[in-house]
């Protein structure tokens, strides 16, 4: 996932950046999208698959908030030692609900999201995270939600 | 706790949530195709995608960067002890910032972790970030004690959610 610098000619940036605000619920979407773009849906349906097998986007689908149905999105945080890196790295990334996971600067060097569906399972899943990884996990559910928007122009 | 707004979501969202949610298909009818896995007509999948839309459910459709892919190479999470008193008022005024993607109100994990405001800020370079972190610790002012920012030095996981195939 170190996907270094990346060469991005000038339609795959207007298609990242098009497609970062949202995508058309039509019987022929890619066609509806290549349209804006003026471009055509087969060289769409072709740059969306080159930019995901590239790594230069993650993935390109519906995004849900799942605590809208009763779910959460969770971020944790624990400490692993260099001798046990990589280890506790694989051991949190195994867990299938682990959604994000960053190497950050600081004590507290693993940050990671655990998105579960109902919101009673996450003592559980925090306890087998900590079982599997050997590390204590800290858990910083949100308390107030200020902004949340993304967008990252190409 | 945050007490989100439950909205109604049947045994077919949550089949569409699982058929869809590693991504979309890369085919001229997707939605037609996921209603083949499913056993539903297109129409009947773009109307339940759309009642998620309108619910909140679903939050958008569309691509997610790598943003190390796209030069934002530093991301930075920056962290505040804000006076319990102001930190409804100052979060807000954090998360108007333009720049600033997601704010939240944590809770502190005392004595190792006195901060309870959580801000993302993202840059081409850290020097670049700088003036940005400057800017939130001008908003907060004396309301905040102390603070730090934790850059991303690799993203080592970027699924998203993945719900399983239930009980």
């Amino acid at each position: 996932m170190s996907a270094e610098e990346t060469t991005l000619d000038a339609l795959d940036r207007r298609i990242i950046n098009d497609l970062q605000r949202g995508f058309p619920l039509t019987p022929n979407p890619y066609a509806d999208a290549a349209k804006a773009l003026q471009i055509d849906e087969a060289e769409l349906l072709a740059r969306l698959k080159s930019l995901l097998d590239r790594g230069i986007l993650t993935r390109f689908g519906p995004l849900f908030q799942i605590e809208r149905a009763g779910g959460r999105f969770v971020l944790c945080a624990c400490h692993a030692n260099a001798e046990r890196l990589a280890e506790v790295i694989a051991a949190i990334n195994a867990r299938p609900e682990v959604a994000h996971h960053y190497e950050r600067t600081h004590y507290l060097n693993l940050w990671f999201v655990v998105a579960i569906e109902r919101a009673a399972a996450l003592e559980d899943v925090l306890a087998r995270i900590e079982a599997d990884a050997g590390v204590a996990v800290l858990a910083f559910p949100k308390e107030r939600e200020f902004f949340v928007n993304l967008y990252l122009p190409a | 706790m945050p007490t989100p707004t439950t909205a109604s979501f049947d045994a077919t969202d949550r089949a569409l949530i699982r058929a869809s949610q590693a991504g979309l298909p890369l085919v001229a009818a997707p939605y037609k195709q996921l209603g083949e896995m499913l056993g539903l007509s297109e129409q009947e999948v773009i109307a339940h995608f759309e009642a998620m839309q309108a619910s909140g459910l679903l939050r958008r459709i569309g691509a997610v960067p790598n943003h190390y892919a796209l030069g934002w190479r530093a991301n930075g999470m920056t962290v505040w002890d804000v006076a319990d008193e102001q930190v409804e008022m100052l979060g807000e005024r954090v998360g108007a910032l333009p720049f600033v993607s997601h704010c939240y109100k944590r809770p502190r994990r005392l004595p190792h972790w006195p901060y309870n405001l959580f801000a993302m800020v993202h840059a081409r370079t850290v020097a670049d970030a700088h003036p940005l972190v400057m800017q939130i610790q001008e908003v907060l002012g004396s309301a905040c004690r102390a603070h730090d920012v934790l850059w991303s030095t690799r993203i080592l996981k970027k699924t998203g959610l993945r719900i399983g195939p239930g009980d």
